[in-house]
């Protein structure tokens, strides 16, 4: 218990500096304006707001729609334990997103201006309506936990009444804007180097969103069972990352025959920045873990599920900074680092997903087993079964 | 119908003077001090390339990468050419900068709440029926406005009047689909800084590719995850009923 207090002092110290530090750049960024606080130029106008921040943001929030059509689409319900974290954990990753936004949004005040002034032409109207539509479907999809809490049933079960829309609707939604923030960048077909560009970037976006989403659920789930001292899932977590293998070998494959098909295969030797920062990104995000999961051994190990799920999704943040960044350098001949007030914020905004998963799951019925986590280890069937019971009486949608 | 307008740049005979940067300033009511690059307070800016000046300003794209990015439509391509920027809509997103092939848009940095910023080719004196500001202050004519249509066949003849002389190109008429402004040159395109790799078809086509399929996906993807659902629903309804039939029949059979 004691080690328990000082760890938590450490990371309690961690949180409090950077939210300090944080602020402190917020104050700049509003009051003296993005040219002070960040190190975006006119020849560089997006950095790791947009890189990480977003592109990150969305792509590691996907675990919420690929479980949430497992469970409820395909009707596999062993996987329910495991559903409401991930729900909240898209549902964070999602209302930040927006939070980063209103970073780097030079008129944020503005931002509503979307719902009103449309042009259907533009990927990032598309983008703008899909957040804002699957944040309300992730609100509702979670809502049940809240509710379940202050024992209000029947609005419960009206929001359970249209679950299977709603989910439905929740898939779809992410589908669009996940590949869509590939599609953002196929406007710039001269400006990105073209080991990334593709025309295929949509789906490259979509189905690497998958597998990091996989890994995130992994992620997740370590960090909680540490945080709150319950058991881990481990037999759904090694189909997960069964999922997440799949996803891997197809994402390896459509890039290796993009490549090839576009007559690019010699530039994976040219002795550039790029070409090491390309073969990172595809190493440590694609061919480790793939060999990694797919050894049965692996899977069923605790700590090699949690350093493959590390590196998918570290290999994932080097794909998308990469694309917003890596290659887009050359043709634009800048050289972009972010100001320590860009990093500040986005730590802060991280933080603030960290703190708010960890009050709301301490403090709302988000690990419903918690109570009886000895049995998740004793006996799954039991597990299962109580899951069935609880959930007549509520289940995030 | 309106004719589209275009402006005719001829780098041979452009001498450096800055008068339509000067002018540019004064009707845009900026500071008159000279400025070497695009920026917020100067539409246009002169590049010298070993004594070879180059005037930077907004092509003005027929089918603009600019408006079609912007996600509120704060960029409009009007009929006569120009394509102009309405402040009161913009969200300071930055895709027009990012997406500019030309990397025209300038933004107010430093400024808390920043405009957007580029040439409008003068859209309000064109409404007037005057031309733009800089052409009409250029001395030796190497800046020329009038009809697209009639500066791209003056530009024709002076290529085909002098071939030893200039590049058998006109930059912007085909450039991304092509452009209110042209340039002509005796000194090879690459070598004055201008993108010559640019694609002859409009931009915002690759990203309509992407777009056009959303309806597709919607309906197709929503019709394959209903039946899925309706499938695997009824799979675990029934394995549901067979399991309750069996327990009844095993405590019929107990009671019996
Ligand atoms: S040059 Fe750039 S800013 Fe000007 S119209 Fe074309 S895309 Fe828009
Ligand atoms: S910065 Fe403004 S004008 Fe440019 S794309 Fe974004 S909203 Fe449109
Ligand atoms: S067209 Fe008008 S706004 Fe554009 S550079 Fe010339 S004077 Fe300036």
């Amino acid at each position: 218990m004691k080690k328990l207090f000082t760890t938590f002092g450490f990371w309690k110290m961690t949180a409090v500096v950077i939210m300090i530090a944080g602020l402190y750049s917020t104050y700049v960024r509003f009051f003296h304006g993005l040219g002070a606080s960040t190190n975006l130029s006119d020849t560089f106008p997006w950095g790791i707001w947009i890189g990480f921040d977003v592109l990150c943001g969305v792509g590691l929030a996907a675990g919420g729609f690929t479980l949430a059509a497992i469970v409820y689409i395909f009707n596999i319900k062993r996987f329910e334990p495991i559903i409401r974290p991930t729900i909240l954990t898209a549902f964070l990753g999602y209302l930040l997103v927006v939070v980063g936004l209103m970073f780097d949004l030079g008129r944020p005040l503005q931002i509503w201006h979307a719902i009103i002034m449309w042009n259907p032409r533009s990927v990032m109207f598309e983008v703008a309506w899909c957040v804002m539509l699957y944040n309300t479907v992730l609100a509702l999809e979670f809502a049940p936990v809240i509710l379940e809490k202050y024992k209000m049933t029947k609005t419960i079960k009206m929001i359970k009444r249209i679950s299977i829309p709603l989910i439905i609707l929740g898939v779809i939604l992410s589908t669009l804007h996940q590949s869509s923030l590939g599609s953002l960048y196929l406007i710039v077909p001269d400006k990105m180097y073209p080991l990334w560009y593709s025309a295929y970037m949509p789906i490259f976006f979509y189905v690497s969103a998958i597998a990091a989403g996989c890994a995130m659920i992994i992620f997740e789930s370590f960090l909680s069972s540490r945080a709150f001292n319950r058991g881990l899932e481990l037999n759904l977590l090694t189909e997960i990352a069964r999922i997440c293998v799949v996803m891997l070998g197809v994402y390896a494959v459509m890039k290796a025959v993009d490549l090839n098909d576009r007559k690019m295969l010699s530039l994976l030797t040219v002795p550039r920045f790029e070409t090491y920062m390309y073969w990172f990104e595809v190493t440590v995000g694609v061919i480790i873990p793939f060999i990694m999961f797919t050894q049965r051994k692996i899977r069923q190990n605790t700590t090699g599920l949690f350093i493959g799920a590390v590196l998918v999704v570290v290999g994932f943040i080097m794909n998308r900074m990469n694309i917003a960044i890596t290659g887009m350098e050359g043709w634009t001949s800048t050289t972009y680092v972010p100001s320590w007030n860009e990093f500040s914020i986005t730590m802060m905004i991280v933080t603030i997903g960290f703190i708010a998963f960890y009050f709301i799951a301490k403090y709302f019925p988000v690990f419903v087993d918690e109570h009886e986590h000895e049995d998740v280890h004793k006996n799954s069937v039991n597990m299962y079964s109580m899951h069935e019971d609880l959930r007549k009486v509520s289940s995030p949608v | 119908m309106v004719k589209k307008k275009a402006m005719l740049i001829d780098i041979t005979l452009c001498v450096g003077c800055n008068a339509c940067q000067t002018a540019c300033k004064e009707v845009n009511h900026m500071p008159v001090d000279e400025e070497k690059a695009l920026s917020t307070t100067a539409y246009t800016a002169l590049n010298e390339y070993d004594g070879v000046f180059v005037r930077r300003m907004c092509q003005h794209c027929d089918d603009p990468t600019c408006a079609s990015v912007c996600p509120v439509g704060a960029f409009t391509k009007m009929p006569e050419g120009p394509v102009v920027y309405d402040v009161d809509k913009c969200i300071g997103c930055r895709y027009c900068m990012q997406a500019c092939p030309f990397q025209v848009p300038r933004y107010e940095w430093s400024n808390t709440y920043p405009r957007v910023q580029k040439c409008t080719m003068c859209h309000e004196r064109l409404a007037q029926g005057l031309p733009t500001a800089c052409s009409e202050a250029c001395p030796t004519g190497a800046t020329k406005f009038g009809d697209r249509d009639d500066l791209l066949k003056e530009a024709y003849e002076r290529l085909a009047a002098e071939p030893d002389k200039y590049v058998q190109k006109i930059y912007g008429e085909k450039e991304v689909g092509g452009t209110s402004v042209l340039y002509i040159t005796s000194v090879p395109f690459e070598n004055l800084g201008f993108r010559t790799t640019l694609q002859t078809t409009a931009l915002p086509q690759l990203t309509w590719n992407a777009l056009s399929k959303i309806p597709g996906v919607v309906t197709v993807g929503g019709t394959l995850l209903f039946g899925i659902w309706w499938i695997t629903n009824r799979r675990h309804e029934v394995k549901e009923f067979e399991q309750k039939l069996h327990d009844t029949n095993h405590s019929n059979h107990g009671k019996n």
